[in-house]
């Protein structure tokens, strides 16, 4: 079992450890209500050290990300990121990520720590043909903390005496405290404000105690991965493994943004754009619990008798506490306002199609 | 780790108390509402349902997931909490009080010999 550099820390803060595929990880520290909503009013600090972290770099780096994502790499600036699936030949998602593009023939991928090692064999055969790349697992050297929350601008302005205001949104910059060097990037699966910072894994700590000395006094806490479910939830962010897998196509999902049939080739490009030409079977959809039920992944869900679907992602909602959840359902019945049940366990509950996401932040000028 | 002397157990972390004659109400443990946490739904079954020692009779969720809750003896159920259909955070707030689930009246009065006392239970969950 795998430890991150911040393991010491999440005892010292009573977090209540479990496997997370092969990381001990913090899966809450108080209470997964009480870290949602804090994240949702104030700020939250989180170890997401287990992500997977490759680096791609040389002349041909481009042109090989381009052929591996279905996302578009050509337009991002340096020290802009974008998100993408990656996905094989028939348009199955392999896994989502977030590309970096630290210089003109560098990027970082960050991948989903379950699907690190079937990536790196995934992506080194895809390699082969560029001569002039090369492909490195940096996910051991590399630790990330994610600051989320509408206080997390703040409270890295306390923290780093700079004010990070001026990166928009998916974009990132080098900084360094003394000899600390780190990259803060203005991204986020909680649906807050915040940013991810991606520091060597032997200067974690230091970096994760300073967050927290600096910021106790105003409410920073950590906050753990059942938190993190239940934001990204709200937030509609998909979860590998439970709302895609390989069986699904990013045209299937709430991502088909995410396939930029413009460009002149990537993996899977011929079969969804027969998909898109035929039309898709099955749609993911966001639904709420008319009553008090919480729906969990592989539910099925019904129509007037009749299964058309299956929760794919459930919770109780700290927010709203309501039970939400996605779905896959046949693609005629995925309508906001149309009128679902759930099956829990024996029992039809009344549920309704909204649209998604469940929740927004209100942005700020 | 709270166990009050006046109560049985089981391993699977119900407890059990005697009301008067046959009839005993049921509830989880405050080791097993710290463990849960947040709860925030139960679904109990309904009155006159035959429970089976041992078998699923009834279910808490927490935010993270749904566990089932074992009959700690047979019988058939006489009362059950409807105060948790809005209010399940009783259940951490007051596990052996508020927080009770079901009565049952025992059809097996053998089934009490293989309950565990207050003692045994605390060395069963010590050792977990």
């Amino acid at each position: 079992m795998k430890k991150t550099p911040l393991y010491e820390s999440h005892l010292k803060y009573h977090a209540k450890m479990v496997s997370f595929h092969n990381y001990l990880m913090p899966i809450q520290y108080d209470s997964i209500i009480n870290e949602h909503l804090l994240v949702r009013k104030n700020a939250g600090i989180f170890d997401i050290s287990h992500m997977g972290k490759f680096e791609i770099s040389g002349d041909d780096a481009l042109s090989f990300v381009q052929q591996v994502i279905t996302n578009d790499a050509a337009s991002l600036s340096e020290k802009q990121a974008l998100y993408s699936p990656l996905c094989n030949e028939k348009g199955g998602i392999i896994d989502d990520i977030i590309v970096y593009k630290m210089n003109r023939n560098t990027f970082l991928f960050i991948v989903n720590c379950a699907n690190t090692e079937k990536d790196l064999v995934w992506l080194t055969e895809q390699a082969k043909p560029y001569r002039s790349m090369k492909l490195k697992n940096v996910t051991d050297e590399m630790s990330i903390i994610a600051l989320q929350g509408p206080s997390a601008l703040q409270m890295l302005k306390n923290t780093l005496e700079t004010d990070f205001k001026y990166l928009k949104r998916f974009c990132f910059d080098d900084f360094f405290l003394d000899d600390l060097s780190m990259i803060i990037s203005r991204t986020g699966y909680t649906g807050e404000d915040g940013v991810e910072i991606l520091v060597d894994a032997t200067y974690a700590l230091r970096l994760w105690d300073l967050f927290l000395k600096k910021n106790e006094a105003k409410g920073l806490r950590p906050v753990g991965l059942g938190a993190r479910n239940t934001l990204r939830l709200e937030a509609c962010f998909l979860l590998y493994g439970n709302d895609m897998d390989e069986t699904v196509t990013p045209l299937e999902t709430l991502i088909d943004w995410t396939v930029k049939f413009d460009k002149d080739s990537f993996v899977g490009k011929e079969s969804l754009l027969e998909q898109k030409a035929g039309g898709v079977k099955h749609k993911i959809i966001g639904f709420e619990m008319l009553d008090q039920g919480i729906p969990r992944h592989d539910y099925p869900v019904m129509k007037k008798g009749e299964k058309i679907g299956k929760v794919t992602s459930g919770t109780f909602n700290p927010t709203t506490r309501k039970g939400i959840g996605l779905a896959r359902v046949t693609a005629q019945h995925a309508m906001a306002g149309e009128e679902i049940q759930i099956q829990i366990r024996d029992n039809y509950h009344e549920a309704r199609i909204v649209k998604t996401p469940f929740y927004k932040r209100e942005s700020k000028k | 780790m709270n166990i009050p002397d006046e109560l049985q157990y089981t391993k699977t972390h119900e407890w059990v108390k005697k009301i008067n004659g046959n009839e005993v109400s049921i509830g989880i443990t405050d080791h097993a509402q710290h463990q849960l946490q947040d709860i925030v739904y139960v679904e109990l079954p309904s009155i006159g349902r035959e429970l089976k020692m041992g078998a699923p009779c009834a279910v808490v969720e927490s935010v993270k997931a749904a566990y089932d809750i074992y009959a700690p003896l047979s019988g058939k159920v006489t009362k059950i909490n409807q105060e948790l259909r809005e209010s399940p955070q009783l259940i951490n707030e007051d596990p052996y009080g508020k927080g009770w689930f079901l009565h049952i009246e025992i059809s097996n009065p053998n089934e009490l010999a293989d309950i565990l006392s207050p003692g045994q239970y605390r060395a069963a969950s010590e050792s977990e």
